[in-house]
This record gives structure tokens, C-alpha cells and sequence, in this order.
């Protein structure tokens, strides 16, 4: 085995440390902006007169993409460049490369959310779920994406350590994935400055929706995230990952699966038979490579569990990969035909995204965030321990709240429109399910709201943080507190 | 699918899970380094601080891992996936919904199969079907006619004795087979602006309503020349074409002075859809009988 001179501290390289500032600054920003939509959005669907604020910009069906898109792309795709940037750097031992590509990655970035948010709400989109955008910013998020994947892999390339760690195999999975997956779903013949159609039709157009969307959840909001795994859990709990040899199958397999398995999305569709069980096999394979990177993380911790008591970033990082397992369980299950058949379009679906966009994406996202910004601004530590604490709590109830919420009113749903009356007639008319439905959507609505209030504690802890001038700076202070003791 | 496209599919789904297989097995054991240096239980590799462990999988996960390989071996085996190869069991998701409905309609002819001949007024004496229609109308006509068949701005009251089409058993069950077409033409192009105030002040006389009796005047011409063709010379309508009565006071679009002349000046165009190729015979002649009692409630109860 080959020995890597990379020690912490002493010699270290002078890293780009600006980027990964900005893009932490905006994460917390976009985290608030996206995540107040969504609890918009989830009152509007307990409250549909608040639909009415401001027609027909604050109707549901225009704010529901700008919320996914604020909290997929805003929010984690900041959270990505911002860790990404940070992480090949330390663990290549290397300043980042690129130039002026990489401020054109950020403010390249910034300009695609304003378009977002300026024309969403204006109905211009072109209407596949996680991929509205219209073609003049699916350009420019192209372009950003290439100056995206050349900072990263020419920083890779002038690496100082031998090896690639393994967080910089999931970041480059992601990166090269979603520029194949954004790229050939948005090819589309562009009528006016803002109106397009895609190049496929009827089926075919169905499929490669589906393939795209479930890739951007598998690389964009899982493989990159394992990324931050990878790097933030050992770092936080100063032990090393738990077993190489995890990571290498469960990496391959979890990429190379991944990509088979977006036509469960289309089950019981005019998708051919074949389509359909090839993606539903692939999906249940995919249950052992997915928890993978759950035992990996977690099984960090082994000697280090004392830690989880007085430090709550920890506690986000191992909780969220808690609600990784969970979701990832789920998923393959929900894929299965028989299964599907009960939660298909139902709040299921919706309780089981939001387990892992809640759950696994944020609470990571946060874990690294709480991790980052003492580093960054050269702080001892975050402004207040205990208000990361009341996060901890905010969040993790939240999330909860929500999911359980879901799953009740999507089994619910799922029960109440397959009932029969002996005669053969429906049981119940669908407005009968919107009913029972109600109190499950007031439910969401306030685990959501327990979610954003954990997310405004976090922009003051970080304003203080960043502002406070008494908060002492270390010469080394990525290594968790008890261990530099 | 084309014998090439199948063999594409055959071949890079089976290179896949072999090349799969072959990683998990292939990094089944720990390093051969390690098992001489026991106490060295790291890769060697650092990385800004971190090390990696070189533990062998779990052995659990290891055996869980084999187990979604066999039963997705199994699954392809016997159902479609791979191609043009049909499964085993020659499975296919027509099969499965054929054999379904053919199940359902041996297990509900009996209740519903005595109403595909019986007459739509003797149906609607019954409590039992009119209940089954009920279910039916909630699940298929209430998103338009409302929960309670009362109706909505531009969707018929289906509660009244006031027909467009008509409302005997007959008629019903016509609109319902064929669906319907209300177009009424835009009249501004023909009897300009000021004709269509003039017409609606006569349409709010007809109805007697507050109007502007000279207007009205005027727009009785207009009506005379332009409007009669549909509605009739006294503007009772005419039901074989569905041009609704307009003396009645019974408003689709509501009463007000502005949706008359909205209606008058741009036309108005609404659709019954057809509903014999979504519901069968006897489920349509159910929600008919349903529809025909609605509107005799009243009958009834006096």
C-alpha cells in the first residue's frame, strides 16, 4: 500500500478558500428562499386561497417548480460547488484550478436561480418536472456545468497526494453524470426567446424525462452528497472511514445501477413491459449499494459515539445519513410494481422525496455547512453549540412531522381509490380523499415550518459567527475540538 | 423492437450486473498486505487527515447485496426485461389488466347486468341502482355538475326541470352516449357593438329583468333577424339543437347585463364530453336513471 504525504497544518497550500465562501454565504440564503416556498406552497395546499395572493404569479402550479428548483439547484447545488471546491482542494493538497472559470462558475450560478425566479412565476417553462427552465438558461447552465467539471477534474489533475480519495470519486461521478443527463433531456428546438419543445415525443419524451429525473436524484442529490459524506462524517468524527473496500463496490455499483432505474416513474404506463421491469430489477438491486454508503458513514463512528453527545454537527451528519438509509430503503421498495400500484401519485411519493431531500440532502448539507463556515472565517467555532442544538432539534422534528404526515395521507389515498362496493361501483369520489387528506397537509405544513425556523437559527448563528471578533482563530482548525485536545 | 436493439439491451444489461457481480466478489476479502501487518488495520492513504479502514464487507450487507442479484436473475427469468425475450411466464401488463376486467365482469354482471335492458324509468324507481348511480355520478359527473348535480358557471344545473337537450329518459341517455356540443357564434361581427347592447337589454327584458326599455327596442329587431334562427321567435330556445329557452331566468353564465353581452358579442362554445367509450352500458344507464331522478326530485316531493 502506498504511503501519501499529506500531513494537516504544517505546509498546507494556500487554497481558494473565497469561492467556497461565497457559495456557503449562498447555500444559507437559498436554503431559506427555497425552503420558505415550499412551506408557502404546503399552506396553499391546506389553505387553497392563498393561491389568490397575487394572480396568476402565486399560483401553486407556477411557485411549486421555483420551490423544487430553489432547493435542488439553488440551495444543494451551492451547497455542492461550495463543498466540492473545498474538499478536492484538502484532500489533493492543492490550490483550486481554473482561473476565471471558477467566479464564472458562481456567478454564473447566481444568474440562472434570478432567471429562475424571474421566469416561473411567469409560467414560462418548459415543462418537465426538475428541468423547467427555458433553453436560453438550459445554455447557460451547460456552459457553467463544463466550467464546473474542468475546475474539478483540473484540480484532480495537479493533485499532490497519489490517490483520489473517495469523496472525489462521487463528486466526479456527479459532475460528468449531470452533464450528460441535463444536456441530452433539455435538447429542445427553441420558437421564441422563451418557448421551446423537446425533441422527443409521446413515450420516448416520458423516458427520457424520467431517466433525467431520477438520475438528478441519484447523482445530483445522492452520489455528490455521499461526496460530502465522505469527507465532512470522518473529519467531524476524527476516525478513519470505516472499510475501503465499501466504498470501491458500493461506488461502482451505485453509479453504474443507478441510471437504469428512472423508468419505475413509469409503471403502469404505455412504457413497454420490458422497460418497466428492467428499472424495477435494477431499483431493488440498488437497496445494498445505496445503504453502502450508509454503513460506511455510520460505521465511521464506531469509537466516536461518545462524540454525538456534545456535538450536534456530528448529530445532523449521522441522523441525516439515518434518514439516507431510510429513504433509500423505501425507494427500491416503492419501485417494486405491486407496491407502486398502491402509492403511485399519492403524498407517498411526496413523504418519500421529502425524507430524502429533508432528511438526508438538508441535515448533510447543514452537518457540512456548521462544519465549514469556523474554517472559512477562521473561527474557533460556530457563534452558539447550542443553537446548532435547537437546529438539530428543529430540523430532525420537522422532518418527521412531514414524512409521517405523507405516509399517512398517501396510504391513505392509495386505499381509498382502489376501495370497491360489492356492487363493483368506487367506494369514494376522489374530493372524498382531498378531504381526509386535510389534516395530513396542515401536519406538513408544520413540520415544514419547524424546518425553516431551524434554518433562520442558522442564519443567525452563522451572521454572528462570521461578524464576531472576540471568536479566536486557530492555525489548524478542521480538526474537531476533542481531538485536537 | 429490432433484433439489434434487443441484443443492445441483452448485452449492456448483462455486462452490467456481471461487471457488478464481479466488483463484490472481486473486493469480497481485505487486502493481502494487511493479514501479514495485523496491527495496521489502515489503507495507507491519508487525505487532509483522513484514513481509510480496509475491513471486509459486512457480512450481512455482503449476503443482502447477493440476494437482490439472485432475485433480480430470477425475476428477468421469468418476466419481460431483457429485450425481446418475454419471461417464462409470459406476462404482459395487457394480459394482466384482460384477465382483471374479465374477472370483474363475471363478478358484477349480476348486479349490474340486469340494467343494461331495463328502462331507464323503471330503474330510477329503484332505491338499490339509484344509489349505484350515485357512486357513479359522484365519480365520473360531479367534477363539472357539482357533488350534488347543482351545477357550476358554465356546467349545467342538473337538479331542475330546465333542459338544453331535452330530459326525457331518452334524451338523458343520449347526452350521455354522445356527449354534447353548445356552440353559440360570436354576433359581434355581424350586429357591431351597439347591436350587441341592444340585444342584451331585449334578452333582460325577456327574462324580466331591470332594463333600458329603448335599447330594448332597437334589440328586439336585432333579435328578430339574427337571434330567432336558434332561440326562437319568442326566445323560448329549441331543445333539438340546445339553444337554450331565454325567457326562464335559468343562466348558464350567470344573469348580469355584462356576461349577456360577454355571451352575445364573443359566443360561447361548451362541451358535454362523450362518455360511451369511458363507462359501460349498464353504468351509463345507471347514472341516467340517477340524472332522470335529480331533476324529478321536486316532482316527487310535491
Amino acid at each position: 500500500m502506498t504511503t501519501t504525504v499529506a500531513e494537516t497544518g504544517h505546509h498546507a497550500p494556500d487554497y481558494d478558500y473565497n469561492i467556497v465562501r461565497q457559495f456557503t454565504i449562498m447555500s444559507v440564503v437559498w436554503g431559506i428562499f427555497g425552503m420558505g416556498m415550499g412551506v408557502l406552497i404546503a399552506a396553499q395546499l391546506a389553505w387553497p386561497q392563498l393561491n389568490d395572493f397575487f394572480q396568476p404569479f402565486s399560483h401553486f402550479g407556477r411557485l411549486r417548480p421555483l420551490h423544487t428548483n430553489a432547493v435542488i439547484f439553488a440551495f444543494g447545488g451551492s451547497v455542492l460547488f461550495a463543498t466540492s471546491y473545498y474538499v478536492v482542494q484538502r484532500t489533493c493538497q492543492t490550490r483550486l484550478w481554473g482561473g476565471w472559470l471558477i467566479p464564472f462558475t458562481f456567478w454564473g450560478w447566481q444568474v440562472v436561480i434570478v432567471g429562475a425566479a424571474i421566469t416561473l412565476p411567469q409560467g414560462l417553462t418548459s415543462t418537465k418536472e426538475y428541468a423547467e427552465l427555458e433553453w436560453p438558461l438550459d445554455i447557460l447552465i451547460a456552459l457553467i456545468w463544463v466550467a464546473y467539471a474542468l475546475v474539478f477534474f483540473g484540480t484532480i489533475a495537479k493533485r499532490r497526494t497519489s490517490h483520489i480519495y473517495v469523496a472525489n470519486w462521487f463528486f466526479g461521478a456527479y459532475i460528468i453524470t449531470i452533464a450528460v443527463l441535463h444536456i441530452v433531456n433539455n435538447l429542445e428546438i427553441p420558437v421564441t426567446a422563451w418557448k421551446s419543445y423537446s425533441i422527443y415525443s409521446g413515450t420516448k419524451d416520458a423516458m427520457i424525462q424520467w431517466w433525467y429525473g431520477h438520475n438528478a436524484v441519484g447523482f445530483f442529490l445522492t452520489a455528490a452528497f455521499l461526496g460530502i459524506m465522505y469527507y465532512f462524517v470522518p473529519k467531524q468524527a476524527g476516525r478513519p472511514v470505516y472499510s475501503y473496500q465499501l466504498s470501491i463496490v458500493h461506488f461502482w455499483a451505485l453509479i453504474s445501477i443507478y441510471v437504469w432505474a428512472g423508468g419505475h416513474h413509469l409503471h403502469y404506463s404505455s412504457l413497454p413491459d420490458w422497460t418497466q421491469s428492467l428499472a424495477m430489477v435494477m431499483s431493488v438491486i440498488l437497496l445494498a449499494p445505496s445503504w453502502g454508503g450508509m454503513i460506511n458513514g455510520i460505521m465511521t463512528l464506531s469509537g466516536a459515539w461518545h462524540k454525538l453527545r456534545t456535538d450536534p454537527t456530528l448529530r445532523f451528519l449521522v441522523v441525516s445519513l439515518s434518514f439516507y438509509g431510510m429513504s433509500t430503503f423505501e425507494g427500491p421498495m416503492m419501485s417494486i410494481k405491486t407496491v407502486n400500484a398502491l402509492s403511485h401519485d399519492t403524498d407517498w411519493t411526496v413523504g418519500h422525496v421529502h425524507s430524502g431531500a429533508l432528511g438526508w440532502v438538508a441535515m448533510i448539507s447543514i452537518g457540512a455547512l456548521y462544519h465549514l463556515v469556523p474554517v472559512l472565517w477562521k473561527r474557533k467555532e460556530m457563534y452558539s453549540v447550542k443553537l446548532i442544538n435547537a437546529h438539530f432539534w428543529l430540523a430532525t422534528v420537522g422532518t418527521v412531522l412531514y414524512i409521517a404526515a405523507m405516509w399517512v395521507n398517501g396510504i391513505t389515498q392509495g386505499l381509498m381509490w382502489r376501495a370497491f362496493n360489492a356492487d363493483g361501483t368506487l367506494t369514494y369520489s376522489f374530493v372524498e380523499s382531498v378531504i381526509a387528506s386535510h389534516p395530513g397537509y396542515i401536519v406538513r405544513w408544520i413540520g415544514g415550518s419547524f424546518f425553516l425556523t431551524g434554518m433562520l437559527l442558522m442564519v443567525y448563528n452563522v451572521f454572528r459567527t462570521i461578524t464576531e471578533t472576540t471568536n479566536t482563530a486557530r492555525q489548524d482548525n478542521t480538526v474537531p475540538m476533542a481531538q485536537a485536545v | 423492437m429490432s433484433t439489434f436493439w434487443s441484443i443492445w439491451v441483452i448485452v449492456l444489461t448483462l455486462t452490467n450486473l456481471g461487471l457488478v457481480v464481479w466488483v463484490l466478489f472481486a473486493n469480497r476479502k481485505v487486502a493481502v498486505s494487511d493479514q501479514n501487518e495485523p496491527e495496521n488495520r489502515t489503507t495507507g492513504h491519508v487525505y487532509d487527515g483522513i484514513e481509510e479502514f480496509d475491513n471486509p464487507l459486512p457480512r450481512w450487507w455482503f449476503l443482502l447485496f447477493v440476494f437482490t442479484l439472485v432475485f433480480a436473475a430470477g425475476y428477468l427469468a421469468i418476466y419481460p426485461g431483457l429485450g425481446n425475450f418475454k419471461g417464462l411466464s409470459g406476462w404482459t401488463s395487457h394480459k394482466q389488466l384482460e384477465h382483471r376486467q374479465e374477472k370483474a365482469q363475471e363478478k358484477f354482471s349480476e348486479t349490474f347486468g340486469k340494467y343494461e335492458t331495463m328502462p331507464i324509468a323503471q330503474i330510477a324507481e329503484s332505491r338499490e341502482a339509484l344509489k349505484m348511480g350515485a357512486r357513479i355520478f359522484a365519480n365520473n359527473c360531479s367534477v363539472c355538475h357539482g357533488a350534488d348535480g347543482g351545477g357550476n358557471y358554465g356546467f349545467p344545473n342538473l337538479t331542475d326541470n330546465y333542459w338544453r337537450w331535452g330530459g326525457t329518459p331518452e334524451k338523458i341517455l343520449e347526452t350521455i352516449h354522445k356527449g354534447r356540443q353548445g356552440v353559440m357564434p360570436p354576433q359581434e361581427p355581424i350586429i357591431g357593438e351597439e347591436g350587441v347592447k341592444d340585444a342584451a337589454e331585449y334578452v333582460l327584458a325577456l327574462s324580466g329583468q331591470e332594463h333600458d326599455a329603448a335599447m330594448a327596442e332597437k334589440g328586439k329587431k336585432i333579435f328578430g333577424t339574427v337571434c330567432m334562427a336558434c332561440h326562437g321567435m319568442d326566445g323560448k330556445g329549441n331543445q333539438a339543437i340546445g339553444a337554450p329557452n331565454l325567457t326562464d331566468d335559468i343562466w348558464l353564465y350567470g344573469s348580469s347585463r355584462e356576461e349577456i353581452r360577454h355571451t352575445i358579442r364573443n359566443g360561447r362554445h361548451n362541451e358535454m364530453p362523450a362518455q360511451e367509450d369511458k363507462l359501460r352500458e349498464d353504468k351509463i344507464r345507471l347514472v341516467a336513471a340517477y340524472v332522470y331522478s335529480l331533476s324529478r326530485q321536486e316532482e316527487v316531493e310535491q
